[in-house]
């Protein structure tokens, strides 16, 4: 239990409810047992996250492509969102979460796909085109140092350390 | 992998960002032990790593080593080596820790955990006590922040009327109860006959004895008259000069005055401590002005929420301040860019306006006035003759107060659209201008009283100083006016609440027609609703003078409130299509409830020190005025002390003291003047040097 940022009890906790998830035939070894993005999906704490995709995405480990997630892909997750993670790591992973294309870089599309995921599913809730191009303008005026119209992670993790909200909003706590 | 190497091309011009001095102080300063919670430590005080950190580390090894392909280890080899390699780790750690830590800092340490955890535990017992905590923790949960301050807004008001009325109960209400029925041991003298005119003294309050209808009754309790005037919840109860406990005297007019005083300056000060709170945490949050795009953006998204209807409420709050703050831009720009002939339109525009919103204030002060004056006048005239006739005539300056204070707000936001502020402002404006007309329909009221008290046209009634034929006891006439306040206006949100806000719910839910279904349910207006309990507030301080038991009465009326909104923001309200910023924020209310204060202390300081204090009832019977009983008490000390007071009050030490406090303030003034210029210099000093950083970082990558 010294090897992740959980304590004891919260990796006790983790297993408890990873194995929860599994049908009952396969909770004996739930440390080799991959479970499909659907159960993970059907978490409390990731139900209502507008980036529970891409969350299933960047942190599970399969070969085949399907997003399901083993244990220690689990555990992974739980140790980069608790709150003893460093700040290096989280900003690293929400470069990776927050890249949809998953090319390497922030681009106008993840962005604008980042803040419709920000602001909500469903027509009324989405920014105006000339509201959202003044949005993704300011933002890249802001981060973007090298004026490529990208931000990559460098950038990325530049801007966030400079950010208050940063670690205290990029937490999940079982 | 964790960090995967960079591409050659793209970041290589921005590779070296993590090499900046600043970035890896910034690093080190969020990671740091004790900064947070980041980075935790275990039982030997180390840093511990994440699996793939450790993993990482392994791989690394191992390719160096060339003993293992890379790929996926088998379960327990893979914890036996990193198990061994964390041992090395550790071990390194903890002589490079011990080096440092002396047994007095160890100790140090150990205390301060200690000493942390007693007073966490302390903190949780207490919070066990705080009143409603699970259900304005629950209100937090499923509406949001906005509406939870108002509760919590609410529950401070019950505290303080609460604690109000411990003060005057135990200080006035209470030794009087006793010294009139002797326990304890206790006499009471009354007031001494003075040298007064005979007709002022006369006052008969009817008492209401022997057999009287049923709706007497009714008619007392709704507004103060009869049986409830004998009360000890009006002003002409306490007669007693001076009670003595067994040697102990008691002196009550001062009792009575320092009371009042006491509730004042608690008032006051409690207001005052909250509300600095809240304006320290609104100057922080309002200097985000560097990155707050990309603040809001990357991390805006509260990772923590997992209850569906948070979860909407987040999305529409991003949405939202998203939304404004790009209206917000797009204005300033609009503004900047005005010809001088549109400035001149739009600055006439709102001249005109604001003579329409004085014209309409105007209107509803005269009608306060009429209403006032007419009820004063034609409630004495007509005895039981007709029951609902009289009643309405009693309440009608609350009605009309009502009224008022329903209508003018919805002219005022109807106006603003016209003139062409930002969203911000205007909300600003629109509130400043509500909270104008509720406070002042209120200091209508009383100068309305006060003008048919003070009306004196026979030399009999000059001799007494007020309205004697009127007003035998004129404090308790204005106590039964605030207790007729007080009771309508609970009535009236107990009556809308039951016939606008549930038909309204039960119309929307069972009755499909257009019209209905675009009405909609009602939203949970936060302003409003804060403006209608500092009314509240403020009558019941300006009663408690007159009505010594108005703060019972206002802490149960207030507890009730809490449930009924409680219960109608559940059942009946929709959640807030706009999160307002402005008016949900604390200090806002706290600094309107300071207003409310500080408008209460003008008609009281006019009652105490100015108008003649009425001759036939209450404790200031024997004096001029109310305030007369500090000077007649001071006149009873040490000579020194004597001198020393009148030395205090005299202008040979206030025009001093006055000018003193001026030069402190101006001094302090001049340096939140010269602190602001120091931050705005820092901030475009700031604002140079990332423009040079990128400069100098575009002419290396050139270079290379």
């Amino acid at each position: 239990q010294e090897l992740t940022f959980l304590s004891k009890q919260e990796i006790l906790l983790a297993y408890k409810r990873f194995s929860e998830l599994l049908p009952k035939e396969q909770r004996e070894n739930a440390c080799s047992a991959r479970v499909p993005k659907s159960r993970i999906l059907t978490l409390p704490e990731l139900r209502a996250n507008p980036f529970q995709h891409r969350i299933c995405h960047v942190f599970s480990t399969s070969d085949d492509g399907d997003d399901s997630m083993s244990f220690e892909d689990f555990l992974d997750m739980l140790s980069v969102f608790s709150d003893s993670a460093t700040s290096d790591i989280k900003s690293h992973y929400a470069f990776r979460i927050f890249d949809f294309d998953d090319d390497g870089t922030l681009d106008r599309k993840d962005l604008e796909k980042l803040v419709n995921c920000l602001t909500g599913q469903g027509e009324e809730s989405r920014l105006s085109g000339a509201e959202m191009e003044q949005l993704i303008q300011n933002i890249l005026e802001e981060s973007d140092i090298d004026k490529d119209g990208t931000i990559n992670m460098s950038e990325f993790q530049h801007v966030v350390s400079r950010s208050p909200d940063f670690a205290s909003s990029f937490k999940i706590v079982l | 992998e964790v960090f995967p190497p960079e591409e050659a091309g793209a970041a290589a011009p921005v590779g070296f960002l993590q090499q900046l001095p600043s970035y890896q102080t910034a690093l080190r300063r969020r990671n740091a032990p004790g900064a947070g919670t980041q980075g935790r430590r275990n039982r030997w005080g180390q840093l511990v790593c994440t699996t793939q950190t450790v993993r990482t580390v392994l791989s690394l090894q191992r390719l160096q080593a060339g003993s293992v392909a890379p790929g996926p280890v088998a379960c327990c080899e893979k914890v036996f080596l990193v198990f061994s390699n964390y041992i090395l780790i550790l071990r390194d750690l903890q002589q490079a820790d011990t080096k440092y830590l002396s047994g007095w800092k160890q100790w140090k340490r150990a205390s301060n955990k200690s000493l942390k955890k007693v007073l966490n535990e302390v903190k949780e017992l207490s919070s066990y006590l705080e009143l409603w905590r699970h259900d304005i923790h629950s209100i937090e949960g499923k509406f949001g922040t906005g509406i939870q301050s108002y509760f919590s807004f609410l529950r401070f008001l019950v505290l303080l009327n609460f604690i109000m009325f411990i003060l005057m109960f135990s200080f006035v209400t209470f030794p009087s109860i006793i010294s009139k029925y002797g326990i304890f041991n206790s006499t009471f003298a009354k007031i001494p006959p003075q040298n007064t005119e005979p007709h002022c003294t006369v006052y008969t309050p009817s008492g209401n004895k022997g057999l009287i209808y049923f709706y007497t009754y009714l008619k007392d309790l709704l507004s103060g008259t009869g049986l409830l005037e004998v009360t000890s919840l009006f002003y002409g109860y306490y007669t007693i000069h001076t009670a003595w406990f067994g040697i102990l005297s008691y002196n009550l007019p001062l009792a009575y005055l320092l009371a009042t005083f006491a509730y004042l300056a608690l008032s006051f000060i409690w207001i005052i401590k909250r509300s600095v709170e809240g304006f320290k945490q609104n100057l922080v949050h309002d200097e985000d002005q560097f990155q707050s795009y990309c603040n809001k953006v990357f991390a805006g998204w509260d990772f923590c929420i997992t209850d569906p209807n948070a979860a909407r409420l987040k999305h529409r709050s991003l949405q939202y301040e998203l939304q404004t703050d790009l209206e917000e831009e797009r204005l300033k720009q609009k503004i900047a860019d005005r010809t001088v002939k549109e400035k001149l339109r739009i600055y006439s525009l709102r001249i005109f306006i604001n003579i329409i919103v004085i014209a309409v204030l105007s209107g509803c002060f005269y009608s306060i006035y009429t209403a006032t004056v007419f009820s004063q006048e034609n409630s004495s005239d007509i005895s039981n003759v007709n029951f609902q006739a009289n009643l309405l005539v009693q309440y009608l300056p609350s009605i009309v107060i009502t009224l008022a204070n329903f209508i003018a707000p919805q002219i005022f936001s109807f106006l603003i659209r016209f003139e062409d502020y930002s969203p911000a402002f205007e909300i600003r404006l629109t509130l400043m201008r509500c909270v104008f007309v509720r406070l002042a329909n209120i200091g209508v009221l009383l100068f309305s009283l006060w003008s048919q008290i003070s009306y004196c046209s026979t030399d009999e009634c000059k001799a007494c100083g007020y309205n004697y034929k009127l007003y035998p006891c004129w404090e308790t006439e204005v106590g039964q006016e605030m207790y007729k306040l007080t009771i309508f206006d609970f009535m009236i949100i107990l009556a809308v609440t039951l016939f606008v806000d549930f038909p309204r719910k039960l119309l929307v839910t069972h009755c499909s027609c257009k019209l209905v279904q675009w009405y909609g349910l009602q939203e949970f207006r936060i302003s409003d609703n804060v403006l209608e309990i500092i009314y509240g507030q403020t009558i019941c301080w300006i009663g408690t003078f007159f009505s010594p038991l108005l703060p019972a009465i206002a802490t149960i009326k207030y507890f009730i409130i809490f449930y009924i909104k409680k219960i109608s923001l559940i059942h009946t309200c929709k959640p807030a299509a706009r999160p307002v910023r402005v008016s949900s924020s604390n200090f806002f209310f706290l600094l309107v409830l300071l207003i409310g204060l500080v408008l209460a202390f003008v008609p009281l300081g006019i009652s105490i020190a100015h108008i003649p204090s009425s001759k036939a009832c209450g404790p200031f019977k024997s004096f001029n005025t109310s305030w007369e009983v500090v000077p007649d008490t001071i006149l009873g000390f040490p000579t020194g002390l004597q001198q020393v007071l009148h030395g205090i009050a005299s202008e040979a030490f206030a025009v001093p003291f006055f000018v003193v406090i001026c030069l402190v303030m101006f001094y302090f003034m001049a340096l939140a003047g010269a602190h602001k210029r120091v931050v705005e210099q820092l901030r475009e000093q700031l604002v140079l040097e990332s423009r040079d950083k990128l400069f100098l970082i575009r002419k290396i990558t050139e270079a290379q």
